[in-house]
């Protein structure tokens, strides 16, 4: 018997229907918390995406992110009142909202031919990397030794900008019934 | 939240004092072995920081306070931006070149191997793990309109 | 083709952020754009028959794929984690002031 053998395009295309098709359905249903669970579905998509894609480490890291997001959005909704009036639909604004992204699209379509294609990367920089990765750090872990090692700059200032996101919450979600009952 | 004060059933808390020992402890393990398998310092400390949600979650804000409250994440947020600072500038101090790679290699596929990668692993685990719990703090305990 | 599947994605979420009323609805589609962009630059980074960029001790590795996207984007995971909570954290100030999370309400009511 013989076995029928899939590309990873092949695996891929209709992973990424399911994920438009889920991100139409979050976007578009009227109750909150499905649309919620709809973009958990999405995102365990996208992890599924990366684990074919050949990328361990940022399958592990999107799916952690991800339970954590459906956390904080559970939070914003539930027990909020949702109910919109049935006001006139504003057809200027959707008319020009598809009329851009056709435009992008179409643009794109055509920008896109400048990439090269599918499954043949030029890796200039990634080859050095790779030759010479294990004999100057010691890493054995491709991916951590250049985070951490040949672009340690970039870590240092996300590391920063985790800190200034912490600092922008505490902030914005501060108690602000003191000055008032000061002054009265 | 129901009510965050209070928790949630029985059932929820047996089945959360058996197992969030054991989430620590693999978000540890990812973190500690982020040079040699995949993983590293992002996804150990998200893992750990959803530990501690897990018992806030199931016991209520009153009891979980004990084990770790805003003083102490704050605290240990600042700590571990610090501590990565700090080995950036160790290569600066000693050598003349900032963040270089300055401890010795060692034999690969071992654990204490890799110069200075484990200990920004390290560095960058109680950084992200302290700032997302305080995240998820600061959003559930927010009274509007008076109380700290 | 896979890359303009990416893109028709990411104009979904596009299209989120720009028609919707609903502000949480405007955080998802936020969200959904940054998941797109993240796919998009793992895929340019593949190649046919590779393996993912970790040594083994029993067998020899010959080719990998590029290692230099995903480092690039296990940076960027995590910095739209920290985007949509502080999203998140404005968004709900915004209902305990105002009471409605409806965008044209809010622009009404100023101050």
């Amino acid at each position: 018997m013989e076995y029928i053998t899939l590309t990873e395009a092949d695996q891929l295309i209709p992973l990424m229907i399911f994920m438009i098709i889920g991100s139409i359905v979050a976007l578009e249903i009227k109750d909150m918390l499905s649309s919620v669970i709809a973009m958990g579905a999405v995102g365990v998509g996208v992890t599924i995406s990366f684990l074919i894609l050949k990328a361990p480490d940022l399958a592990i890291t999107q799916l952690v992110v991800e339970i954590l997001c459906l956390i904080l959005l559970v939070r914003a909704t539930i027990k909020r009142e949702m109910y919109f009036p049935r006001k006139h639909v504003d057809y200027l604004r959707i008319i020009s909202a598809l009329v851009l992204i056709f435009v992008f699209l179409v643009f794109s379509y055509a920008a896109l031919r400048g990439l090269p294609q599918f499954g043949m990367p030029i890796m200039k920089v990634a080859s050095e990397y790779i030759s010479r990765g294990i004999r100057e750090t010691g890493a054995t872990n491709m991916v951590a030794s250049i985070i951490l090692d040949y672009r340690g700059y970039d870590t240092l200032i996300e590391a920063s900008i985790l800190f200034t996101a912490v600092l922008g919450v505490s902030v914005v979600l501060r108690a602000v019934g003191r000055i008032r009952n000061e002054k009265s | 939240m129901r009510n965050p004060k209070k928790g949630m059933t029985l059932i929820v808390k047996e089945v959360t004092r058996l197992t969030v020992g054991l989430i620590f402890l693999f978000g540890i393990y990812i973190m500690l072995h982020g040079h040699l398998t995949p993983g590293g310092g992002f996804a150990g400390g998200v893992i750990i920081a959803l530990s501690f949600i897990h018992i806030v979650l199931a016991y209520g804000g009153d009891f979980a306070s004990r084990k770790m409250n805003l003083q102490t994440a704050t605290f240990l947020e600042s700590l571990g931006g610090l501590m990565f600072l700090l080995l950036a500038l160790l290569g600066l101090i000693f050598t003349g070149v900032f963040f270089l790679n300055l401890l010795p290699h060692g034999t690969p596929f071992e654990l204490k191997s890799a110069g200075i990668i484990p200990l920004c692993n390290i560095a960058i685990c109680i950084k992200v793990g302290a700032g997302l719990f305080l995240v998820f703090i600061l959003l559930t305990t927010f009274r509007p309109g008076g109380d700290k | 083709m896979i890359y303009f599947l990416c893109l028709v994605f990411f104009c979904v979420g596009l299209y989120g952020i720009l028609v919707k009323r609903n502000l949480i609805k405007i955080i998802i589609g936020m969200s959904i754009l940054d998941y797109s962009v993240n796919l998009f630059l793992v895929l340019t980074g593949y190649r046919m028959g590779g393996r993912a960029p970790i040594y083994d001790k029993t067998q020899e590795v010959k080719n990998m794929v590029d290692p230099i996207p995903q480092a690039l984007v296990l940076t960027a995971i995590v910095i739209g984690l920290a985007v949509l909570a502080l999203m998140i954290a404005i968004a709900v100030r915004l209902y305990e002031k105002y009471g409605t999370y409806d965008i044209t309400e809010i622009r009404k009511l100023r101050g």
